[in-house]
């Protein structure tokens, strides 16, 4: 058996350290042009402002449930921002800052987890595929998605977002293994955020690193520190460029951290302290790429108050938007169960609907 | 772990009436598709060079290529998911699951998301995946060989369930499955693999959610799916004897139900005989006759009845012929419709 190749790093490969200086591990990660870098620390600007204003709309209840991504705002961005226009992402319930980077609308990525439909975007105006919330199943669609485009010769790559936890279903091995078979143009990016709700990844796996997993499916894997945007970026453009180019798919682990709790109704204070979210507090992927552009002369004051004032901005219109109903129509209910309704769906539709016009009457007359 | 070893599947004379195996008739139904859309895709668990474990395939990947028509690994729900996922991205795949119970690890895949991705995205996504499913027992397969599990897919709003009972419907049908844009369940009644007819095969006949009258008649209505067809047109010739004029409905679509069809005959009869392979408990049938119930109320001489397996673990081989439904249990069924009170 060939091995070469399939072995992770012994310690994640890093190109900015936390104290915002030059990674000492960079492995044969290319480190990424100015611009990408100025990019990524606005769009992780943006997407944790967005992030800490759905988290405060879920605690208003104006969403029905947030799952916060903040800790994770490298991954997020990076793996967004190193697709290609004509990529797709398969995120999950946690991944709405990757979607929102991705160039979907605020609103129309919170639709889900408002409970105004169960995907408020169309998947195919920017290839974002819906928020998966069952684990690891988006895995599969990813290489199925990224095979039809080599059976039908499009170059087209799919990254799939999935969390420590998700490695351990099924799904996920079956994916791994149709991936490295088919050669299937797939990036898969685990974000290990050390936690699945409440269990460590110690009660989660025996492996030496969720990495090292690829060697069993013949994946060439990369271990990164998944708080370094710049790693996380080159990792996932590596991955993206070995897919395209015929190399087929690349095992990415970014080794990360959930800072606020599993979501709004979970309570992270039964299961870790709070020294350990202290000490990834500063470990902060934002903090670190602001450091490092602004000893290169890439960021000044200016422009991060500018950025600041952008990232507001995109706060409020989310309050905004978030603060006026969407409408939900209830005969829309049986629209899109299959291509055409039933007899039967329109049967109920119109019971429903006659319903309703019945309890609108009796309002309308009370006196 | 079965090898079900049935005659290649040879090319079907399709102008003039010639007879045909049902298993080639779902043979030539695949080549017809493939040959008629570049999207459709071909894969499972030793379809290609193999042909299936019942020789569906038969053909297929020498003939179109296994860019078209290919194996996978052995792994049901990476079948099923690479389908939505192939889906999604243009292509019509047309997925095997080996046999009925195998098809489990899938349940997640497509009752979760085949299912649901359509009604998830507004309408967006279609996705015109069909999963081909043999299914039943009769053939003497051992544990896990024979189930019946229409009522777990017909039980999930955003399928489309259907089972053919004859072969030249079962041409007809996959034809249907593969073209329609919605997720098709496509059981196939593998102890009718074998079974003969004299048909031409044509893509074109009722549409693919409606049920077909198999024989006419006026006192009972009898009905049935899948392997329970040609039982029920078995039964029916029977109570000639008896003098029960018994009309067969092949419901063809399990989901949606075509309730029209069904009240327009039950209405007409007065009575109806439900037959399933399937355990009773909670099973298909008890849908139909919920239904039925519901719609013909005031035209029923008699209580539905139900004829169906036994509420047990599909047995063994040696012991499943006393789980089966058989013709003098559909006769025994009718016997009870309350004929002494009137009607016919």
């Amino acid at each position: 058996m060939e091995t070469h190749g399939l072995l992770p790093s012994a310690a994640p490969l890093q190109l900015i350290d936390p104290a915002g200086q030059p990674g000492r591990n960079p492995g044969e990660l290319t480190f990424p042009e100015p611009d990408v870098l100025v990019g990524l620390h606005r769009r992780m600007v943006l997407g944790r402002r967005f992030d800490a204003q759905a988290t405060v709309l879920a605690k208003q209840g104006r969403l029905a449930v947030y799952p916060s991504s903040r800790g994770q705002d490298a991954c997020q961005v990076g793996a967004a921002l190193a697709l290609r226009d004509q990529d797709w992402l398969f995120p999950t319930y946690r991944d709405s800052v990757a979607i929102l980077t991705r160039g979907v609308d605020a609103a129309e990525t919170l639709a889900l987890l408002r409970g105004d439909w169960h995907c408020g975007y169309d998947p195919y105006e920017h290839r974002v595929a819906p928020q998966c919330t069952p684990l690891a199943t988006n895995t599969l669609h990813a290489v199925g998605l990224a095979h039809a485009a080599t059976l039908q010769a499009k170059d087209q790559v799919a990254l799939v977002l999935l969390g420590d936890g998700a490695t351990s279903e099924g799904d996920a091995h079956e994916a791994l293994n149709f991936a490295a078979l088919w050669k299937a143009p797939v990036v898969f990016l685990v974000q290990n955020n050390g936690y699945a709700i409440s269990v460590p990844l110690a009660k989660q796996s025996a492996a030496p690193t969720l990495a090292a997993k690829g060697i069993g499916y013949g994946i060439p894997p990369l271990l990164i520190d998944g708080n370094d945007a710049a790693a996380v970026y080159a990792a996932a453009r590596a991955g993206v460029e070995r897919a395209a180019t015929g190399g087929g798919p690349t095992l990415i682990e970014a080794i990360t951290y959930r800072v606020e709790a599993h979501t709004n109704a979970d309570d992270a204070t039964r299961y870790r302290d709070d020294d350990e979210v202290r000490g990834w507090l500063g470990r902060d992927p934002i903090a670190r790429l602001d450091a490092y552009l602004r000893a290169q002369r890439l960021l000044d004051d200016e422009a991060a108050s500018r950025l600041a004032a952008e990232a507001e901005q995109l706060a409020a219109d989310v309050r905004d938007r978030m603060s006026t109903e969407a409408g939900a129509d209830p005969g829309e209910l049986f629209e899109h169960v299959y291509a055409r309704p039933t007899a039967a769906l329109e049967l109920q539709r119109a019971a429903l609907l006659a319903e309703l016009e019945e309890l609108q009457e009796l309002e309308e007359s009370a006196p | 772990m079965t090898t079900v070893m049935i005659p290649p599947a040879g090319n079907t004379a399709r102008q003039a009436p010639a007879p045909v195996t049902m298993a080639a008739a779902l043979n030539q139904a695949l080549a017809d598709s493939l040959a008629a859309d570049d999207r459709v895709v071909v894969f499972g668990e030793d379809v290609g060079t193999l042909g299936g474990v019942f020789r569906i395939t038969d053909g297929l990947a020498g003939k179109f290529g296994e860019h078209r028509v290919f194996d996978t690994p052995i792994a049901e729900s990476g079948i099923v998911g690479t389908a939505i996922g192939m889906a999604m991205n243009g292509l019509v795949p047309v997925v095997e699951m080996q046999f009925d119970a195998f098809a489990y690890p899938a349940f997640e895949q497509v009752t979760s998301h085949l299912a649901k991705l359509r009604n998830r995205t507004r309408g967006r996504v279609a996705l015109p995946v069909v999963i081909r499913v043999p299914f039943g027992g009769g053939i003497g397969g051992v544990e896990h060989h024979s189930d019946s599990s229409e009522a777990y897919y017909t039980h999930t709003p955003g399928l489309r369930v259907v089972t053919p009972g004859t072969p030249a419907d079962a041409y007809l049908l996959l034809r249907e499955a593969i073209r329609c844009p919605d997720p098709v369940v496509f059981l196939e009644p593998k102890r009718r693999y074998w079974s003969k007819e004299t048909a031409v095969l044509t893509p074109e006949g009722p549409p693919i959610d409606r049920a077909v009258v198999r024989r006419a008649g006026s006192d009972v209505t009898l009905i049935a799916y899948g392997g329970m067809v040609a039982t029920a047109l078995e039964a029916a010739e029977a109570a000639v004897e008896e003098d029960w004029d018994v009309e067969v409905i092949d419901l063809r679509s399990l989901s949606p139900f075509d309730d029209q069809t069904l009240t327009e005959s039950v209405s007409r009869t007065g009575r109806a005989v439900i037959v399933h392979e399937a355990a009773g408990f909670a099973g298909y049938g008890a849908e139909i006759a919920a239904r039925l119930t519901e719609q013909c109320f005031h035209y029923l001489e008699a209580p539905i009845l139900r004829v169906t397996g036994f509420d047990i673990p599909y047995p063994p081989p040696k012991l499943e012929q006393f789980h089966l439904p058989n013709t003098d249990r559909i006769l025994d069924a009718i016997a009870r419709l309350q004929w002494e009170d009137g009607g016919a």
